[in-house]
């Protein structure tokens, strides 16, 4: 490659800013652009939910009051509960934490940069279409915070009605607000549904001469994986969100009984989505965990094929569940059974994962830079919100948890603990491969140490106060709950502190970070092809194809 | 030699299309919503017309690309794993309304609830005889559908363009004679879109279809277009392979719409 190397990024000849960012066909820009975006919108997210856990920090409601949201309490003043408000705030950050910020930093900013690079390919297969995701992504983000902004239900602004959009409530919200919100999301639908059939034509069409498929690296394994289950999901919420928009606007019935329709319905067409959609989340998290885990134990990882077919197993597996997340709906008891069941076998696979990571580690020389952390700190907690999944997984207890804070404990052990922690574990592996600078590795770990402290101190009280039956969703709580919330609101400012804190050192990094002048600055054994490459890597890649001896390690010995 | 390519994918120039297209695509949303909310049409059909303008601009690119070469036989491939990918993901999207179908079809709401009461059709509700004007038009989809494979066989194995265009000619027209039998049809319905769960069904599922039926006869017309102005040859054609895929993907909608939503649910 060594004769691809002449430019790098920031000296592209002769493009100027517009050019390079606006109209770009580089998968690598693009991916750059998705990790950004999803960066600045991750933190409008975080925001909204340190503003909710400064109200829940006390019993009584002192910041989100009717009379005007305060920033400083004054008790002085009356303060009638602004429920609106609060409903509003949980809504888009579920929204956007799903839609726009997860999704699009591991599937289409990772993905995008490291899938075609790891298979050798020089670019994606429809290099222009990946631009019109990424900007469709953006044009959903811009319709989801003006969403915020519009006039929605109870005279206010904004939507309040959860990120499911269950009926009736989402089809009874006044105003424009709703429509947004629901367009918002067919935008990020068409955005993810164009990336999943690029990710997917890329990976069957364009894998470096020799690779064959159960030779591909897991990353990019995950990568297709999730791709597919984008592919067969989202379409399906396209669907279910439509007839919201006519049951709101042209008077059609779906899910409405005064007209012979079913509110349930949407529920189960929802979760035929939404339970890939956890699995998009968390699944290029997996391929990224698997190689860095493999880098830094200084091992090849441990049980290469169980790996891929776990992954398989999980996507395949994840589209028949969908209904335990509607245990109280009134399901028949067969229905319920048939649904357990399915759920608890999908601990099967993960298992064969969780243990293939360790086994991994095991013997391996491991040594604890900052993506080893939060890969470790994924391992613990992931597995961790996985046990609570298999908690929940039993319809006779749900019937207790449902819609309490141990369920929002159990999904943010998966989601703000997993998924959240594999990009950054994928950010500190990959940003002096992205950015050709290195981050300090004392700040990676102060990063790493207050997020996990951070993160458990929100969330662990939350299963207490789950077992205690606070239900999710409320502004307010009884005294009884004080101890705990507080806990949980301390930990959500020290998570957001590290935020701040990671904002610093990536900037720090890029602007005065070390250069790193090695194509392979960890080991050996971050041994796939993006390895082989300058840092940062050049415009166009691999525009003579891979070789099999640069990757195939068993092959070149 | 830091741009030569040594490989037979296709590498694209910065393109203004896909920014453009994100810009009328939340502009026309943005005025379905206005739209909606009676506010103004307008800002509806300015950014639909952006989309429009998007989609020709950017497939013109595409086939002077084509034209140019650029399609080598391994991104001929990809394209066409592309559109069938495509294809799949519009399965999914009628899987939706199907399922909306056949639950209210088979669990329709209880006795004592309103309209439904228990039994499919519901009460009052004077459905379509699938024997008279939906089996005709299931006749000249067929019909239709065979049409497309004498265009694509002419193409493929004979290079007979006369044929082809007769073929598509043929496909086109008897595409346009379902969407009008469709639109009277729809004319002549005893039940409403709005206020009653069958009509909600019906008009969305059938009218989906319709949609896609007016996408696919505008995707042969070009094609037609394209045939006359010369494209196309045995070896490179996937425009015209892929509207005669979408077709036939229409056409077998089409008759699972037919058997479950008119003849089964009727």
């Amino acid at each position: 490659m060594a004769d691809a190397a002449t430019t790098g990024h920031g000296q592209q000849g002769g493009t100027n800013f517009f050019v390079r960012w606006f109209m770009s066909t580089n998968h690598k820009d693009i991916g750059i652009l998705y990790i950004f975006t999803a960066a600045i919108v991750g933190f409008i997210s975080i925001a909204f939910t340190v503003y909710m856990r400064l109200e829940l920090m006390e019993p009584g409601v002192q910041f989100m009051c009717l009379e005007g949201a305060r920033l400083i309490p004054d008790p002085s003043q009356e303060c009638t509960p602004n429920g609106h408000l609060w409903n509003v705030l949980i809504t888009a950050h579920g929204i956007l934490m799903m839609f726009f910020v997860v999704i699009p930093a591991l599937f289409g900013g990772f993905g995008n940069y490291f899938m075609p690079l790891q298979i050798g390919a020089p670019d994606m297969a429809f290099p222009r279409m990946n631009n019109l995701s990424y900007w469709l992504y953006v044009a959903g983000t811009a319709m989801a915070i003006i969403s915020v902004l519009t006039p929605g239900g109870n005279d206010q602004l904004g939507s309040g009605v959860g990120w499911v959009l269950y009926p009736p409530l989402s089809v009874n919200e006044a105003g424009m607000s709703m429509d947004f919100a629901i367009f918002a999301v067919h935008l990020s639908g068409a955005s993810s549904i164009l990336g999943a059939i690029n990710i997917i034509t890329t990976f069957l069409n364009m894998r470096a001469p020799g690779m064959t498929l159960f030779k591909v690296p897991l990353f990019a394994w995950s990568i297709f994986v999730t791709a597919w289950l984008i592919l067969l999901s989202l379409p399906v919420l396209a669907g279910a969100i439509t007839m919201l928009l006519t049951d709101r606007n042209f008077g059609t019935t779906f899910f409405d009984p005064a007209g012979g329709g079913d509110p349930v319905l949407y529920q189960h067409i929802l979760w035929f989505f939404g339970h890939p959609e956890v699995y998009i989340v968390i699944m290029p998290g997996f391929g990224i965990i698997s190689h860095v885990i493999s880098t830094f134990s200084r091992k090849p990882i441990f049980g290469y094929l169980p790996m891929v077919w776990a992954l398989i197993a999980i996507g395949v597996l994840g589209f028949v569940v969908w209904a335990h997340h509607m245990y109280t709906v009134g399901m028949s008891l067969s229905q319920q059974t048939y649904f357990m069941l399915a759920t608890m076998v999908i601990a099967v696979p993960t298992g064969v994962k969780v243990f293939s990571w360790i086994a991994t580690m095991w013997g391996g020389s491991v040594e604890f830079k900052t993506p080893m952390l939060w890969a470790f700190g994924f391992l613990f907690l992931f597995t961790i919100g996985g046990v609570t999944g298999i908690v929940l997984s039993q319809a006779a207890v749900d019937r207790v948890y449902h819609d309490t804070y141990y369920v929002v404990a159990h999904f943010h052990y998966t989601m703000s603990l997993g998924a959240a922690f594999a990009i950054f574990a994928g950010i500190y592996y990959w940003i002096g491969k992205m950015s050709g600078r290195q981050y300090p590795e004392w700040a990676g770990k102060v990063h790493f140490w207050m997020m996990f402290i951070g993160a458990n101190l929100t969330f662990f009280p939350q299963h207490f106060l789950g077992r205690q039956g606070m239900p999710r969703r409320y502004i307010d709580y009884p005294e009884a709950f004080a101890l705990w919330n507080k806990v949980s609101s301390f930990g959500a400012f020290l998570s957001f502190a590290s935020f701040l804190f990671f904002i610093g050192v990536i900037y720090y990094t890029l602007r005065h970070g070390k250069r790193v002048t090695e194509n392979n600055y960890w080991n050996e054994h971050a041994d796939t092809l993006e390895w082989t490459l300058p840092s940062p890597p050049p415009e166009h890649t691999f525009e003579t194809l891979p070789k099999r001896e640069d990757w195939d390690k068993g092959y070149a010995r | 030699m830091a741009h030569a390519k040594n490989h037979d994918y296709h590498i694209l120039p910065p393109s203004i299309w896909p920014f453009l297209g994100a810009v009328a695509g939340i502009v026309m949303l943005t005025g379905a919503v206005l739209w909606f909310h009676d506010v103004t049409p307008w800002v509806f059909f300015i950014g639909a017309a952006g989309v429009v303008y998007v989609m020709y601009g950017w497939w013109s690119d595409v086939i002077r690309e084509a034209r140019r070469g650029e399609h080598t036989p391994v991104v001929r491939i990809g394209l066409r794993y592309g559109f069938i990918l495509f294809i799949m993901s519009e399965v999914m999207f009628f899987a939706a309304w199907f399922w909306s179908f056949f639950k209210n079809a088979l669990y329709p709401m209880a006795e004592g609830y309103p309209k439904v009461q228990g039994t499919w059709p519901p009460p009052g509700i004077e459905t379509f005889d699938p024997w008279s004007i939906p089996l005709i038009n299931t006749l000249i989809l067929l019909a239709s559908g065979a049409a497309a494979t004498w265009a694509h066989h002419a193409l493929v194995h004979e290079n007979n363009r006369r044929d082809v265009r007769n073929g598509l000619i043929l496909t086109i027209l008897l595409g346009l004679t379902f969407t009008f039998f469709q639109a009277f049809e729809y004319a002549e319905a005893g039940f409403s879109f709005a206020g009653n769960i069958y009509g909600a069904n019906f008009f969305m599922a059938t009218g989906f279809h319709g949609l896609h039926v007016i996408v696919g006869t505008i995707f042969l017309a070009v094609c037609l277009y394209r045939l006359q102005k010369g494209d196309f040859t045995p070896e490179q054609h996937v425009g015209f392979e892929a509207a005669i895929w979408y077709w036939h993907f229409v056409d077998v909608v089409w008759l699972f719409l037919f058997a479950s939503i008119y003849i089964w649910g009727s």
